[in-house]
């Protein structure tokens, strides 16, 4: 009887422990996903990368950075819904030019801060003042400098903010003098560092120039987007909401876009799949092609204007020899590199300027893999059959792509050229001191338009341009250089800027090697999310649909 | 006693000035400087920025600096996070890291223990060997394994509790299974190694000849005694634990101490860096203070002397 009880018990026991765990089963797989809710909600939720620095404009510097201030601000010229690399108005609601240089902007007559103060012309020049005032210590100042007078005063060499080429007309037109003639001017526009801010925000917490202030900060932040920050949580999540004073505020469709940093490229795709994002940054790379194939409705892989490629170190030898340079860049197989190793749809590089640089620009056609020319370069530089050839190193930033790719380079130089060369790795910030003291040979490295012209690629290779970092310099690059600065006709300004990058591609001083794609994904609710070789969202035009 | 807890807590004192002068002068001394990008800054912007930070002072100056800010506790502001100061950004992610570390802890304790003891008590049977393997595959399964494989089961597969994050009152669990079983294993072996060598000495034999029952001896004398190594391992594991582990953060997502630490070593974010391994250094002097304190209670032969 006991014996039988005890059984009981244990049966009872396990019945209840069974039928505890088919409750909890049956209630955790039933709670809405986040993106169900969400999506009701009207709120996109976006894989931010990594925890953005600052929500100042004027300050930020990062990716993450720049997808925020799309959705919370907005510049003179915005991308426009149905393509977002296409000017649309923003803050201005019509523009004209006089030969591209002096370029006056009517502002939206209903445009406001997000506390329902107008937006003037006043602001910009607070803006453009603030960014240029040395104090403040912008890294993105320079963008400014094709404004007249923007680096004389940035640097100190000019006192008076007035001899800068912006006014204000009135209180609804800017007019803003440009150095020379740029049709590139509303692209470039739409970088953050063109945005306004608003003076009556930031100087609540401190002066102008004071660097890092609580105005950034959910609450205080006045911005004049088509969303409004709501709440910043470090390293959970930067909330946006719907900016009833946005001047546009009737076209937007989102309530809300909840931007949320997540490193990890594995972390991000399994959030995705457990129904917590809508979009994601990127993908892990050895996935790509699985989704690729075998999932069209959720991968999106877009071109992106930024090149992958090699920098030589022209000062040392034997590499101060265009020959060798050339031969070094056509004995690289970027087909293959593309086909067989990046799998993601990337496109090798002919040159340097990704294609769709400036509608009309044609990148020239230079960079080929050829052997047979290569070796007879090399023979012509004295090294037949690779003979007598230092040894030299592949310079890369520790990560595992640039060294799969380096040994792919290092594999095709020692297969046709017969020369020695090694990877050499380095950390991050040894890396970039090695590269800004000329201290490698050949090294890795990447850039990343920052508006739709040719010469956000081709200003990088000026003599003695800072970012330029190889030793390469040519009077006949500077003069073509500077002779598209002051040319007014944008058909014959790119066929000199072509010239010059065919010029700098035949000497060589950096080797392309392929374009950028970004591959990532998305749930199909989301409609209205176009590609933009910049990143530039227009949330406004983004909606659900299922 | 009062004595004893002064004394350490002078050296104690000394030890994270020490941890924060050195990691200073480590950060300083490392190559490419505080303000590392990809485009050059222009001389001017540079100048600027070094100044902001008081980079440009002498590095004694820096030091001297540094010093006074944290003995008046008036912590600097993180480069990389704009505007926060250290001290900020430590708590809003030490309560996280918090909140997986002690049911972690808890869990390796309520695994480990019971499972290092039944391996003792019953050396070179089926359950000790089980116990054993088990304890083995625990401290070879690295957490960037188990924490995905707990991820995908229990998240995307099952759907019992989301796959990284930090948004529902749930989203503790799983890195707290990954962390604690990690740590039961190390538990478990510390755990049977020591309570086999302690049941093999005289005092155990001594009260079994007095006629103690097996449950007195194990429980009243042996395990007490047994889990001193268990105490020892502890200090510096809950320290650990407390100020974040940064593969289960990452592979969660969970916005806890861990990830700033490894996220300010990356960016070189000195400040941050300099804040956190100091407060790693308080967290290790009070744990072994601690585990000081309870092992002279645990062990009478043990006397607390300054």
């Amino acid at each position: 009887m006991i014996a039988a009880m005890r059984w009981l018990v244990r049966a009872l026991l396990l019945i209840f422990f069974l039928g505890g765990i088919a409750w909890f089963h049956h209630v955790r797989t039933h709670r809405p996903q986040r993106v169900e809710a969400a999506t009701r909600d009207g709120i996109l939720l976006v894989g931010n990368g990594s925890e953005p620095g600052t929500l100042d404009p004027h300050l930020a510097t990062g990716q993450p950075e720049h997808h925020i201030f799309h959705a919370i601000f907005e510049g003179l010229v915005a991308p426009a819904p149905e393509n977002p690399d296409a000017n649309g108005p923003g803050a201005a609601v019509s523009w004209t030019h006089e030969n591209f240089t002096t370029w006056t902007f009517k502002l939206q007559p209903q445009g406001k801060w997000s506390d329902g103060t107008p937006v003037t012309s006043e602001d910009f020049l607070y803006s453009y003042r603030r960014i240029l005032t040395a104090q403040l210590a912008a890294d993105y100042a320079n963008m400014l400098y094709p404004m007249l007078n923007a680096e004389a005063y940035h640097t100190g060499k000019l006192k008076d903010f007035t001899q800068v080429g912006v006014k204000a007309i009135d209180p609804l037109t800017l007019q803003i003098t440009l150095a020379g003639p740029a049709p590139y001017l509303p692209s470039m526009l739409k970088h953050y560092s063109w945005f306004p801010v608003p003076k009556h925000a930031i100087e609540k917490h401190g002066k102008m120039t004071d660097r890092n202030t609580r105005w950034t900060r959910a609450g205080n932040l006045v911005c004049n987007g088509p969303f409004v920050l709501s709440s910043w949580r470090i390293n959970q999540a930067v909330e946006t909401l719907r900016n009833p004073h946005y001047w546009d505020a009737t076209s937007v469709k989102l309530n809300g876009v909840t931007f949320i940093p997540i490193v990890s490229d594995t972390t991000e795709e399994r959030a995705f799949l457990d129904g917590q994002l809508h979009l994601t940054q990127t993908l892990p790379l050895a996935k790509i092609p699985g989704y690729r194939e075998n999932r069209p409705d959720f991968y999106r892989d877009e071109p992106l204007l930024s090149t992958y490629f090699y920098r030589v170190n022209t000062t040392k030898k034997p590499f101060d020899n265009p020959k060798v340079r050339r031969a070094l860049a056509m004995a690289i197989d970027r087909e293959s590199i593309c086909r067989n190793i990046l799998r993601a749809g990337q496109k090798p590089a002919t040159g340097l300027t990704p294609p769709g640089c400036g509608v009309g620009y044609q990148t020239p056609d230079v960079m080929h893999f050829d052997p047979a020319a290569a070796r007879q370069l090399l023979n012509e530089a004295g090294f037949p059959d690779g003979k007598n050839f230092p040894t030299f190193d592949i310079l890369i930033n520790t990560n595992e792509a640039h060294r799969t790719i380096a040994e792919a380079v290092q594999s095709m130089w020692k297969q046709h050229l017969k020369i020695p060369v090694r990877v050499l790795n380095q950390d991050w910030g040894v890396y970039l001191e090695s590269q800004r003291k000329l201290e490698y040979d050949v090294c890795r490295a990447g850039w990343v338009g920052d508006y739709l012209d040719p010469s956000t690629f081709l200003a990088l290779w000026k003599t003695g341009d800072g970012n330029n970092n190889t030793g390469w310099g040519s009077a006949r690059y500077d003069a073509l250089l500077s002779q598209s600065f002051l040319e007014g006709d944008p058909a014959k300004r790119f066929t000199t800027l072509q010239e010059a990058e065919t010029h700098m591609l035949e000497e060589s001083p950096i080797l392309p090697i392929y374009w950028y794609v970004r591959s990532y994904l998305v749930h199909p609710s989301v409609k209205g999310l176009l590609p933009s070789l910049l990143e530039h969202r227009c949330y406004k035009a983004v909606e659900f649909k299922l | 006693m009062i004595r004893f807890l002064l004394s350490r807590f002078i050296q104690g004192i000394v030890v994270i000035f020490a941890v924060i002068t050195i990691t200073f002068l480590i950060l300083r001394a490392s190559p490419g400087g505080p303000f590392r990008s990809e485009r050059t800054l222009s001389p001017e912007v540079l100048a600027r920025k070094m100044e902001y930070y008081g980079f440009d002072k002498p590095i004694p100056v820096q030091l001297w600096r540094h010093l006074v800010h944290y003995a008046t506790f008036q912590f600097p502001e993180s480069q990389v996070f704009a505007g926060r100061t250290v001290d900020e950004i430590i708590i809003s992610g030490f309560p996280i890291s918090a909140a997986i570390a002690l049911p972690a802890l808890l869990l390796a304790l309520c695994i480990g223990v019971p499972m290092g003891a039944q391996a003792a008590l019953r050396p070179n049977t089926l359950e000790d060997r089980a116990s054993q393997l088990a304890a083995t595959i625990g401290i070879c399964t690295p957490s960037m394994v188990l924490g995905p494989v707990l991820a995908i089961l229990f998240g995307l597969k099952l759907r019992w509790f989301n796959s990284s994050g930090w948004f529902d009152g749930s989203d503790w669990v799983l890195p707290s299974i990954t962390l604690g079983l990690i740590y039961s294993a190390y538990i478990a072996r510390l755990t049977r190694g020591s309570l086999r060598e302690t049941l093999a000495q005289e005092f155990i034999r001594t009260a079994r000849a007095k006629g103690a029952d097996n449950t007195t001896i194990i429980f009243r004398h042996a395990l007490k005694l047994a889990c001193l190594p268990v105490l020892n391992f502890l200090g510096p594991a809950a320290a650990g634990l407390l100020t974040g582990s940064f593969i289960v953060e990452t592979v969660f997502q969970l916005p806890g101490l861990g990830q700033f630490f490894i996220a300010s070593a990356i960016n070189n974010d000195q400040e941050l860096l300099i804040a956190i391994s100091a407060f790693y250094a308080v967290l290790i002097v009070s744990f072994n203070l601690m585990v000081d304190i309870l092992q002279a209670w645990l062990n009478p032969r043990i006397r607390l002397q300054a």
